[in-house]
């Protein structure tokens, strides 16, 4: 595979963004590695061709945001919004992610191997998300469609007012938001479990210990009893 | 926005260079806070009797020398040192602090006292963090710990007085990121309780409050118990005392923080890119401090 650096100590991050936005016909096959990232915002936002980007250091707000096809890795950590509206393709942080990790995304893989902050998976709309450590109070909050994986525990809230995505949490859940419940895990939600455990580096975790959090569906229609209250 | 940023070096051969390793980190918050900065530094305390007062003068011209001069006259030969740079002067002085500032309110009430300690200076103005760094010679800078501040004011008015650090009783400031909405009614509470206030920034009703919490005997972690219990908004709150820098984060996480411990130092601001250019920081460990709980760092 072809390798391209780039140092954004020497090089201009909209000079290397705008590299990362060329046709794909350029970009398909090619692996970028990025030095000195140091916390710098929207590094490799909206990619759009089948190229691997390695982020050597810590990234800042929108880290791969916007994301489609291409496979972006960041060794470091991230600020707010890493992965927010990936559309496909594979985001993967190997350190900490602060929040709204993953935020309305649509489609594509997010690995992350430390804690992802608050609002992780916030209004997540099909995209598979797996989290090494913990996520922070109110994450998967109206939350429509897609896996959300957490190996540690969940903060307040968990899923309040979540739709049909399906929350796999291994730790504790300090509370469940509104709507949100446990479920039963189903031979089709363990598998999913099993595939997402595999692609994310943790084909060693057993299913088993995980529960299953999804929608009581309650709030799917307007309670005429309830009136009163609005 | 605004931008925080806390240094607190441990290495005891580093702290000659404390505002050379600070200066990065202030001019990196730039984007969050162009419109002024601020810091307070924690240096060589004065004698046991001596206190220091951080004094302003918004007019650029204004005659220091002729302060210095009446302040000797009226009160005797009671200045130590008196230290000018532009339009700021650290006085130091064997009086107490009720003295001066009843001295300062009669004959000088144009002038600001901006704080008073035996090891805290501040010093804060309008301008970019690179425009108020070169006018104060940040960078030349020497202490142990220190908290500074880039403002994007979005609730009053650009004035030196408006800028960050607050202080509050001696030796202790606070900076904020985040915006209280409850700040009026904060404000008169206090003012009940004879809390006297200088602005109608937000910041300053925090800093009051919790000035007015210590002084009914809480602890920091008290007060600052109590702060989550009173403050309505978001805040990112680094705070600086004699020996120790205290950092919390609103019970939502609204606004930022990271955190980086190393053998020779901790250094805090919002965003990491503040923090990219300190010596040896890969092998800090660089963490988010969690939302509603208290950190504390020692001298």
């Amino acid at each position: 595979m072809e390798s391209i650096k780039y140092d954004l100590a020497k090089t201009p991050l909209r000079e290397v963004n705008q590299f990362l936005h060329s046709d794909a016909s350029v970009l398909n096959g090619k692996h970028i590695d990025i030095q000195n990232p140091n916390g710098a915002h929207n590094i490799a936002v909206g990619l759009k061709s089948e190229a691997k980007v390695n982020i050597h250091g810590h990234a800042g707000y929108y880290a791969a945001g916007m994301n489609q096809i291409a496979d972006v890795t960041i060794e470091g950590s991230v600020g707010a919004g890493v992965a927010e509206n990936m559309m496909s393709g594979r985001v993967h942080v190997k350190g900490f992610a602060s929040n709204a990790a993953g935020a309305t995304a649509q489609g594509g893989l997010l690995v992350i191997d430390g804690d992802a902050g608050l609002r992780c998976a916030i209004s997540l709309k099909g995209a598979d998300i797996v989290v090494g450590g913990s996520v922070g109070s109110f994450s998967a909050f109206m939350a429509q469609a897609g896996n959300l994986v957490v190996l540690g525990d969940a903060g307040e809230g968990l899923g309040d007012s979540i739709y049909e995505a399906r929350l796999f949490v291994r730790g504790k859940v300090k509370s469940l938001g509104a709507d949100c419940e446990v479920k039963t895990m189903g031979p089709e939600e363990r598998k999913i479990l099993v595939d997402l455990l595999s692609r994310s580096g943790h084909s060693d975790v057993s299913p088993e210990s995980f529960t299953l959090y999804g929608s009581a569906r309650t709030l799917y229609h307007f309670n005429v009893a309830k009136s009163g209250a609005y | 926005m605004c931008g925080i940023v806390g240094l607190l070096v441990k290495n005891p051969k580093m702290r000659a260079n404390i505002g050379e390793l600070m200066l990065p980190m202030l001019i990196g918050m730039t984007e969050r806070g162009p419109d002024s900065a601020g810091l307070a530094i924690f240096g060589a305390p004065v004698g046991d009797e001596e206190r220091k007062f951080s004094l302003y003068a918004s007019e650029a011209d204004f005659n220091w020398q002729k302060l210095a001069h009446d302040f000797l006259t009226h009160l005797g030969s009671k200045v130590v040192s008196f230290n000018q740079k532009v339009n700021h002067a650290v006085l130091t002085t064997h009086l107490d602090p009720e003295t001066v500032k009843i001295w300062l309110h009669e004959h000088y009430p144009q002038v600001h006292l901006l704080a008073i300690g035996q090891l805290m200076d501040i010093y804060k103005d309008v301008g970019t963090p690179a425009e108020v760094a070169a006018r104060y010679d940040f960078s030349q800078l020497t202490g142990s710990h220190l908290v500074g501040h880039t403002r994007m004011a979005t609730e009053s008015a650009i004035t030196p007085a408006h800028a960050h650090p607050f202080t509050a009783g001696q030796d202790w400031c606070l900076v904020h990121n985040g915006s209280l909405s409850n700040a009026p009614s904060l404000r008169r509470k206090l003012q009940h309780e004879g809390i006297m206030f200088e602005t109608d920034n937000d910041t300053e009703a925090a800093c009051r409050f919790l000035e007015w919490r210590m002084r009914e005997g809480d602890d920091l972690k008290t007060a600052l118990e109590h702060g989550f219990e009173e403050l309505d908004g978001f805040y990112t709150l680094l705070m600086g005392t004699k020996d120790q820098l205290a950092l919390v984060r609103d019970p939502f996480a609204c606004k930022p923080a990271v955190v980086a411990e190393h053998d020779d130092y901790v250094a805090i601001a919002s965003e990491f890119r503040s923090l990219a250019h300190l010596p040896d920081i890969k092998n800090a460990k660089v963490f988010e401090p969690s939302p509603k709980e208290m950190y504390v760092w020692k001298v």
